[in-house]
């Protein structure tokens, strides 16, 4: 089923995520980051920075902190198991730190379709802002939805 | 100083290699990324779904591309980062991450360079492609 282009601009609840310095040391840890400012407090102050600084492709992780990170998708009527994650795009306004709440919020800013239908891309743009709403990066995902009912 | 700041266009900057991804490494990646979608770590979840093996979340490749930037020059220089996912990366996989000067501006009042990114595996397979800017200040 083609996801309804009438599903452009809508908006996304927003998700709000509290910055833990353990969670970052374990991103840290499972991406083989051997800068210890980002997983020891003494190294990251030492460099200048106020705590650990999350790193640039962390804020992704926000939204998946939801019980169903993908029911966005499904509200849409996209089958999961033809879901490709096409490109992802960050700009930044500043760095974001451990203790922070970062919040993410949602639009869904473009609906297409390509070689006849049987590809589908619905783009998604998010804002990350802090506690005092300012902006700390904007994010634009792009995912692809295979048709494969629809020859190409 | 850092390694980018003396670059001119062209320039292609020290690679980063990253050692065979392992099972143990997509876990890890699963529970601190948040992304705990089965299809990277249940081997016949992934078989059910006509894969030979699970594979590595797309955004692993790019947070191993990150590294590669911050490598380079500190994260508050980098104003902005992007990839496509050309293809997956099976576990066992070792990317290999590459970055060269493609642009240097003056934009804002600062100069900025452009890279080009490109993540291969050992067989030659293009995984991920991007770009970042990032200030030279």
């Amino acid at each position: 089923m083609a996801v309804d282009p009438t599903a452009i601009g809508t908006v996304l609840e927003p998700v709000s995520m509290d910055i833990e310095r353990g969670r970052l040391a374990a991103f840290a840890r499972a991406t083989g980051q051997r800068d210890p400012i980002y997983s020891d407090l003494d190294a990251a102050k030492n460099a200048g920075h106020r705590d650990l600084p999350v790193p640039p492709t962390f804020l992704f992780a926000i939204e998946l902190e939801l019980p169903d990170p993908f029911q966005w998708g499904l509200d849409l009527g996209i089958d999961l198991r033809y879901v490709l994650h096409g490109g992802q795009d960050f700009t930044y306004h500043r760095v974001a730190y451990a203790g922070e709440r970062l919040t993410a919020t949602s639009t869904i800013a473009d609906v297409y379709s390509k070689r006849g239908g049987a590809l589908e891309f619905v783009v998604k743009k998010t804002a990350v802002t802090d506690e005092s709403g300012s902006p700390v990066a904007e994010l634009t995902t792009t995912i692809v939805v295979r048709h494969p009912e629809v020859a190409s | 100083m850092t390694v980018l700041d003396d670059v001119s266009v062209g320039a292609e900057l020290p690679a980063l290699h990253i050692p065979p991804i392992s099972r143990t490494t997509l876990a890890l990646f699963a529970g601190a990324s948040g992304d705990t979608n089965p299809i990277h770590l249940d081997h016949e979840l992934a078989k059910s779904a006509g894969m030979d093996d699970v594979f590595a979340q797309g955004m692993l490749g790019m947070a191993y591309l990150a590294r590669l930037l911050t490598d380079l020059a500190p994260q508050e220089r980098i104003r902005s980062y992007g990839v496509r996912f050309a293809a997956i990366t099976p576990v066992h996989g070792a990317p290999t991450c590459t970055a060269k000067v493609v642009a240097i501006d003056e934009v804002d009042g600062e100069r900025r360079a452009t890279l080009e990114l490109v993540v291969t595996l050992a067989d030659g397979t293009t995984t991920l492609t991007g770009a970042a800017v990032v200030a030279l200040v």
